[in-house]
């Protein structure tokens, strides 16, 4: 392992270069996620139309880890289907708690498959998790607000 | 460039030091030497600790303060020697000094005995004699300052929320020390007749302030609070002793003084600790059990529920003698005033390395005037978590975070700093290779 591996360009572009950053209008759902072991925060909303994620929006300081890797969710997502978004979501968390064991695939994680370095710091995996489980938590209550006869 | 410094004095012969840490030798990270710089947060073991607990399992092992047979004998002994040593090394009566698991629980030890107290009075239940002054009322006031770690900070907030006492606090200005004379969070605008506890730290674990402990602590005496001193980062690095810091009470930990971990240590005032109800209950704090009720022994033993951790109190008793064993290579000073004279030197020389950083700002106090060996920094442009990843690379292990200080780290703005903390085995080249490896990360993301 080294430096190069874990910081990938597309990792330190996003970094440098955040896209969809910001907190916007509509949003079914805003969540507060921290990483209480390195004081870390962000704030991210999410907007579903039908099926279809329409955005996610956020605002937050961290490492460039975690602030590239919900950069990286908002080009992902945004566009796409709930499902597909959750079927992505279920694919990185897999990839991040892999140990650096497992096989990323490009076709379902696009640019994420950039942080399969992070699975071998498994300090920093929570780092890159932490949008991930901020939209999953938002995605969901979104998605129980507009059905509440199913929400669980 | 070169910078010629002037030499640096009062040093340990590091090398010699080092040598009796077996860790150190070890590589990291694909091969590169261990720095190691992260003792505020935990030490390394000497092999004289290790070696001290191994014979400990190895000779005398048994469950202290129980059974008549030879080996708990020796157990026993073994122990309460130990407990003497500490205690001797910061001036206090040895049964005045109780062992903990850690000092977090040391220092909820004596929350607990505030939370305690008060729940058993408000249902008119026994307690010891003089547990009055434990007892609270809502509307009282408990006192700790704005640089407290975490573990002197949140159970005195769980106090406040089980008996509707207030929790106030000292504030910090901007060069990092106690703002006593800040019109809101000043020691007199917080003091007062309701003040019942004053909790605050010997030295901060992040920004290396040495607080006036003694100015606080007269006048916390003068509206009759009691004061809890947060040591951990006091006792492993310089000379303390109780009754000049006029105290009441002391809480530090084993693992960052060269112990081992699972020992903390609680000291406090006979008569206080003589009145303080329970804090664990169980086995061998007793004095006598019924079925409708129980009655409890003196100190230390009031306090020490269950089997104790007799292999770590040996390795901390061993950890004792090494550091009073120490002296500076000229010869000059020993044990932990020595370590003292030690860490200073290295102090002064990482400030100057680092304030010679283009965008490196250190948070805390800049000048080695009543300051420890905590340095914590900022590097503009690149968040904390990655300056320590690029460090780690080279084998520079630092802490990063908010080092369980985050109201602190909210007071400065920042989210999170890189900190540097040295003890007895680092020399300045450990912190060349730290000011080496942040110029590297400053490289690496491209701000310098």
């Amino acid at each position: 392992m080294n430096l190069e591996s874990l910081y990938q360009e597309i990792i330190l572009d996003h970094y440098k270069h955040p896209r969809g950053r910001g907190l916007r209008e509509p949003f079914g759902a805003e969540v507060h996620h921290v990483n209480p072991t390195c004081g870390d925060e962000l704030t991210l909303r999410v907007e579903v139309e039908g099926d279809t994620v329409t955005d996610v929006s956020y605002e937050g300081q961290g490492c460039s880890i975690s602030q590239a890797s919900v950069s990286v969710l908002y080009e992902q997502l945004v566009g796409q289907s709930v499902a597909t978004g959750l079927a992505t979501t279920a694919a990185f968390l897999e990839l991040m708690q892999g140990r650096g064991q497992v096989e990323p695939d490009e076709e379902v994680l696009g640019d994420a498959v950039a942080f399969a370095g992070v699975a071998k710091y498994p300090a920093r995996v929570k780092c890159a998790l932490l949008g991930w489980m901020a939209w999953k938590d938002a995605v969901s209550q979104t998605v129980a607000q507009q059905t509440p006869e199913v929400a669980t | 460039m070169t910078v010629v410094h002037a030499p640096v004095t009062g040093l340990l012969h590091v090398e010699r030091v080092a040598a009796d840490f077996p860790i150190l030798s070890r590589t990291v990270r694909g091969g590169s030497r261990l720095v190691y710089l992260d003792s505020g947060a935990t030490s390394q073991k000497p092999y004289a600790v290790l070696d001290a607990e191994r014979e400990f399992y190895t000779r005398h092992n048994a469950a202290v303060h129980r059974g008549a047979h030879l080996l708990a004998e020796e157990a026993t002994d073994a122990y309460e020697l130990a407990r003497e040593k500490i205690a001797r090394l910061v001036g206090a009566e040895t049964r005045e000094l109780v062992f903990t698991k850690n000092a977090t629980e040391a220092i909820n030890l004596v929350a607990y005995s505030f939370s305690n107290a008060t729940a058993k009075a408000l249902h008119g239940r026994p307690l010891p004699e003089g547990a009055e002054r434990f007892v609270l009322a809502p509307g009282d006031e408990i006192v700790v300052t704005e640089m407290e770690h975490h573990a002197n900070l949140v159970p005195w907030q769980e106090v406040c929320d089980k008996t509707g006492a207030v929790l106030r606090w000292i504030g910090v200005d901007d060069d990092g020390r106690l703002d006593l004379d800040h019109p809101e969070h000043g020691l007199a605008a917080v003091l007062g007749e309701r003040t019942r506890v004053v909790a605050l730290t010997h030295q901060s674990n992040v920004l290396g302030t040495v607080t006036p402990v003694r100015q606080v602590a007269d006048a916390a005496h003068a509206v009759g609070a009691l004061v809890l001193l947060d040591a951990c980062q006091s006792v492993p690095h310089m000379p303390v002793d109780v009754t000049e810091l006029g105290v009441d009470y002391l809480a530090f930990s084993g693992h960052k003084m060269l112990g081992p971990s699972g020992i903390g240590v609680l000291w406090g005032r006979y008569a206080l600790m003589d009145s303080m109800p329970p804090f664990l209950s169980g086995g061998s704090m007793i004095e006598t059990v019924r079925m409708e009720g129980s009655t409890f022994a003196p100190p230390p033993q009031r306090f020490e529920a269950g089997v104790p951790m007799a292999a770590q109190a040996v390795g901390l008793g061993a950890a004792v003698d090494y550091l009073e064993a120490l002296h500076s290579a000229d010869g000059s000073l020993s044990g932990l005033a020595a370590v003292a004279a030690h860490e200073h030197a290295l102090t002064g020389y990482a400030l100057e390395a680092l304030a010679e950083i283009p965008g490196v700002r250190v948070v805390g106090p800049t000048d080695t005037h009543a300051r420890g060996s905590a340095v914590s920094f900022v590097v503009d442009g690149i968040h904390a978590h990655d300056v320590g990843q690029v460090l780690d690379d080279r084998g520079v292990e630092v802490r990063v975070g908010h080092h369980c200080a985050w109201p602190l780290h909210r007071r400065f703005g920042v989210a999170a700093t890189t900190r540097a903390t040295f003890y007895v085995y680092n020399g300045t080249r450990d912190i060349d290779d730290l000011a080496s490896a942040v110029r590297h990360a400053q490289h690496f993301f491209g701000v310098a």
